[in-house]
């Protein structure tokens, strides 16, 4: 009889034991680390699983550790939406995905509103998405391409003197030819019609290693600035062919997917004093320290090569992955302490994401990212960026405060297009006043 | 033992002329296709069939072996070699898809038919360099058509329905009021549609169109002496291949992805076709399936191999996955090219042919 009670004991141990073990968090990385984006991708990637490894390391999230799996998509849209699909059941379930990639995004989108996945697309993908009535699973965290591009003009306007004074100049949105390129459109050209500058579009096809006619064009047209808006090999090309044509680099202006060690080293020389939009604040912070203490120094950083840590793409991935471990955080806060958050959970979390200053502080990461507050209503939480100016070996903020656009006309576009996007779909909105 | 057509008579010239003439490989057949219809959604509701593999693995082989039939169709009937497959697909899911948007009332089927004859003018225009020109070159001027049929759906907005982002989102697919939402559902209709145009596909390629094809294909200066019409041929291969494609393209957009942007259609997935018709076999509608097959496994096949590889504890660097598969891509392209030029399907037949005699050696 004791011999039972004592085996009965050590059952019920074991089975706390396993359920102990099995409160895992788990998010499956749909990353691209080959093909002409790798740079990118390694790097962001490498962040996030950075900055999870960091947080497992100091307990996990109230006890609760993250689990992740990777997956290769190329960045290719068919691979990351058969990645997804494959990841999606393991561990549990998956509690979100970002795949850094906009087609892959745009695969997803359809997918992760019957699944229950949130889907986060920080500075990429549908701009629209910050409509969250519409758009329940879909977060544009911080910042969309149409804040941004109204940030840009925002920026161009104070260096002008104020915004008035950009009636009657000349700006060229020189873009790469596909759906990226072409995002910004409606904001451009609405704020063109408002201040009254004139804006010449000139696209780049695919790849973009070829741009001498388009240079050669803006030399014609002697514009005061030159947005350039490109992915890849494009941008090194776009600052040698300026440079090689006469442009001043200090009047181009680029997008942060143009902003990165990656796009500025190849160019060498011609990309001292270029610019470009961001939404960290480089420099050094004591997260970074952290990582460099904790991981890097034990071996356990994600990074093969030391000297990117606290470079554009790492520090990209780890606000992305500060803002889901917060997310799930503050999902926990509603639905249990130190219990496993599923996917509907954690889209409560994201939507009710509010990282102030000091909560920044209290994470290391104070000044490096903006600060959130999203709801239910708005999925960005923030629409700020900075600029910042590459001086040869690495990037310096120029900007001291966070830049904000016209926020008020973008989210008229916004819910514009979300509804127009609804009713192709045959949804109705959400009514946040109802919702929690 | 198995392939005996001992006691199988002919006693009808339409027994003589059906396209599975050996009892066996009807029963085969028909099981195959009773399996796909209703064995397969039989084993999902028993749960042995998850949704990964509808979405991700079953959808895609029939759609990619419709677009691999139409381009087989185009060089390995017609010997006209081809690089715009994956633009043919394009003009027939953006066709489909403002059919369906600017016509109210329009039925999916009829508009997928639409899109595959936009389709199908499109090639017969781009299909006009083939009565001047043939072989590699014909190659360089197909490749024009994929590089400028994507250029025009990214630049002409009205495609895209003037979308910010150039990418199209495809309404529901609805027949008789039965909407076709699930994975499973999306997998029977477009079985459905890749069955009836393959059987089409096997027939037409029997009659005299097939035959004033491989006509063309095998000498075309004799096969103009002996009274085909190069032109009607040519151009007509170029439409029936571009239609296939088109609605392979439609159902790429409407039953798979559900999202498409014009630059979804790039020279790579033109190249994966070609490759699925080279390793399947060309001149075959059997190697169609088999190399659509082969070619949507492989990759999956080798991810999760590496991924079991590195759970077992190999440290492998992410992403050599994609390097071993352009690796074996080319291998096994370069193989079959020496050993076996006629592709899987050859392999196939040749195998049927052992069986037929087997056990016994001569």
């Amino acid at each position: 009889m004791r011999a039972f009670a004592r085996i009965l004991a050590l059952l019920a141990l074991a089975a706390a034991a396993c359920a102990a073990y099995a409160q895992e968090q788990y998010i499956p990385l749909i990353s691209y680390r080959v093909g002409p984006y790798a740079a990118g991708g390694s790097g962001f990637f490498g962040g996030v699983i950075d900055y999870m490894t960091l947080t497992n390391l100091k307990g996990g999230i109230n006890g609760v550790k993250l689990v992740w799996e990777e997956c290769e998509s190329e960045y290719n849209a068919t691979r990351g939406v058969e990645c997804y699909e494959r990841l999606k059941k393991n561990h549990g379930g998956a509690s979100m995905v970002d795949p850094l990639s906009t087609g892959i995004a745009y695969g997803l989108l359809d997918r992760v509103a019957v699944d229950k996945i949130p889907l986060t697309t920080l500075g990429y993908g549908r701009s629209d998405a910050a409509d969250g009535r519409v758009f329940p699973y879909v977060y544009p965290l911080i910042t969309s391409y149409w804040s941004q591009a109204a940030a840009m003009i925002k920026y161009l306007g104070e260096k002008a003197g104020g915004l008035d004074k950009l009636k009657g100049k000349k700006i060229v949105h020189l873009y790469h030819d596909s759906a990226f390129g072409k995002e910004p459109f409606p904001v451009f050209e609405a704020y063109a019609k408002q201040l009254g500058f004139e804006l010449i579009k000139l696209p780049v096809p695919h790849p973009g290693n070829e741009q001498q006619s388009q240079w050669l064009q803006i030399r014609q047209a002697k514009p005061d600035y030159v947005i350039l808006w490109g992915w890849g090999v494009m941008n090194p090309t776009a600052l040698k062919t300026a440079q090689r044509n006469g442009f001043p680099r200090e009047k181009i202006l680029g997008v942060w997917w143009s902003g990165s060690e990656e796009d500025v080293l190849p160019a060498g020389d011609a990309a001292k004093g270029y610019s470009s939009m961001t939404f960290n604040t480089p420099g050094n912070y004591p997260l970074l320290d952290e990582l460099k203490k904790k991981l890097y120094a034990a071996g356990k950083g994600n990074l093969e090569d030391k000297s990117r840590i606290g470079s554009v793409y790492h520090m990209r991935g780890i606000t992305a992955a500060i803002l889901w471990v917060e997310a799930i955080r503050k999902a926990q806060e509603k639905f249990g302490k130190g219990k496993v958050m599923t996917g509907e959970q954690v889209r409560w979390g994201f939507e009710h994401l509010n990282l102030d200053e000091a909560a920044l502080k209290a994470l290391g990461a104070n000044g490096m990212m903006p600060t959130i507050n999203t709801t239910c209503f708005d999925h960005e939480g923030s629409s700020a960026t900075k600029v910042q100016q590459w001086d040869g070996k690495k990037w310096k903020p120029i900007t001291p405060n966070w830049l904000v656009g016209d926020k008020a006309m973008i989210r008229t576009m916004v819910e514009e297009s979300a509804a127009k996007y609804a009713a192709e779909k045959k949804l109705t909105l959400r009514d946040c006043a109802k919702e929690g | 033992m198995f392939y005996r057509e001992a006691g199988q008579f002919k006693a009808s010239y339409a027994e003589d002329n059906q396209i599975f003439p050996i009892r066996q490989d009807r029963f085969v057949i028909a099981f195959i296709i009773a399996f796909a219809f209703l064995g397969v959604p039989l084993l999902a509701q028993l749960g042995l069939v998850s949704n990964y593999m509808f979405t991700a693995i079953l959808t895609p082989f029939l759609i990619f072996a419709l677009a691999a039939l139409g381009l087989n169709i185009l060089t390995g009937y017609a010997g006209q070699l081809s690089l715009g497959t994956a633009a043919f697909m394009a003009v027939g899911a953006f066709a489909s898809y403002n059919f369906m948007l600017r016509i109210d009332g329009m039925p999916i089927l009829l508009a997928f038919i639409l899109g595959g004859l936009c389709a199908a003018a499109v090639g017969i225009v781009f299909g006009l360099p083939s009565l001047r020109i043939r072989g590699f070159y014909l190659a360089a001027a197909t490749l024009a058509t994929q590089f400028f049929i994507v250029w025009c759906l990214t630049k002409v907005g009205w495609f895209t329905n003037y979308s910010s982002s150039g990418v199209i989102t495809a309404q529901q697919i609805a027949v008789l009021g039965y909407a076709f939402d699930s994975s499973m559902s999306k997998y029977l209709f477009v079985l459905g549609v890749v069955s009836v145009m393959a059987l089409l596909a096997k027939n037409m390629v029997r009659t005299n169109i097939g035959r004033s094809w491989m006509a063309i294909r095998d000498m075309d200066m004799a096969a103009e002496v002996i009274g085909f019409r190069p032109m009607r041929t040519k151009l007509m291969a170029f439409a029936v291949s571009s239609f296939y494609c088109g609605v392979a393209g439609a159902l790429f957009a409407y039953a798979y992805l559900g999202t498409v942007e014009p630059d979804g259609f790039n020279l790579e997935l033109s190249f994966r076709i070609l490759f699925m018709v080279i390793i399947g076999g060309l001149g075959s509608v059997l190697g169609s399936f088999l190399g659509s097959a082969f070619i949507v496994l492989l990759p999956i096949v080798l991810n999760v191999g590496m991924q079991s590889l590195e759970s077992a504890g190999l440290p492998l660097p992410s992403g050599i996955g994609s390097s071993i598969e352009l690796m074996a891509f080319g291998a096994l392209i370069i193989f079959f090219l020496i050993v076996e030029p006629h592709g899987l399907a050859r392999l196939w037949q040749i195998a049927k042919e052992k069986l037929r005699l087997w056990p016994f050696p001569h």
